[in-house]
């Protein structure tokens, strides 16, 4: 299992723009490469990023092998009630990820 | 006097290819893109960008591609966009596209938004092979596309070839 760093805030403002920074470990093995002796290494990334607000998507990301490694992705969304801030990324050969955050909206 | 001078000249060449030939094998990487040119072209992103955009036209402005001009290692390049937008119900960012004309896909990253972004602001790191443009192009919810370029300096390349 992937380790995935969040950064929700835990309190906001009804109607408050909200930053969100998320981070997961991955080699993001672009499939370009060769090993030493010659063997192509075949590709290994994470394709997709979605995050969702209450079950509702508010952001979703295409990734490319030019992602760097332990994709880090930060973006905003309105706070707009109290609830879970779901994230979920998906990969070559199966890989899946999944964290929450809590967030109060006051 | 002559002879030597001349031996001394084909000492002083040979250690220098030596030392040429060490630096290749060093800098594998570069030696070997060399043999195999692995990378797409401007026209190969013109491609990936009409894939993305139709035949729309894109207009420079309303977009700000942040990257720092000058980077040491290409394997992990900050890189954020904003978009001017209110981003209200009718009027909103779409989506953000990023591309690097030199890397071996052209494309970076696709990201899909909503009204409920709030604000069209996003970052993330990067990969760059080489010293190249970068475009940003965004969609906004008219269907208009707008986009911004940087120019980046890399000093060491993300590494194509060797495993390390």
């Amino acid at each position: 299992m992937a380790r995935a760093l969040i950064n929700v805030p835990a309190k906001a403002r009804r109607g408050e723009v909200i930053e969100i920074k998320t981070l997961i470990s991955h080699e993001m093995e672009t499939g370009f490469r060769h090993s030493t002796i010659g063997v192509p290494i075949p590709r290994n990334i994470i394709t997709s990023f979605v995050a969702t607000y209450n079950k509702e998507e508010i952001f979703r990301a295409v990734l490319f092998p030019a992602v760097a490694a332990n994709p880090f992705i930060t973006f905003y969304t309105v706070a707009t009630e109290s609830g879970t801030i779901a994230f979920e990324w998906t990969g070559d050969n199966g890989f899946s990820a999944t964290e929450t955050a809590t967030i109060t909206v006051e | 006097m002559v002879g030597t001078m001349d031996r001394h000249d084909g000492e002083r060449r040979s250690r220098r290819d030596i030392l040429k030939a060490a630096g290749a094998l060093a800098t594998g990487c570069g030696a070997a893109m060399l043999v195999r040119p692995a990378r797409s072209t401007p026209a190969s992103m013109q491609i990936a960008i009409r894939n993305v955009v139709g035949s729309a036209a894109v207009t420079r402005g309303k977009v700000t591609l942040d990257i720092p001009p000058l980077v040491e290692n290409g394997n992990t390049v900050p890189v954020s966009v904003a978009v001017e937008s209110p981003m209200t119900p009718t009027d909103y960012v779409k989506a953000i596209h990023v591309f690097a004309e030199k890397n071996p896909q052209p494309n970076v990253i696709s990201i899909h938004l909503g009204p409920r972004a709030g604000r069209a602001n996003v970052a993330t790191r990067m990969r760059l092979v080489d010293t190249q443009k970068i475009v940003a192009i965004a969609e906004l919810s008219n269907g208009s596309f707008w986009s911004d370029t940087a120019d980046v300096i890399i000093t060491l390349g993300a590494c194509l070839e060797d495993a390390i």
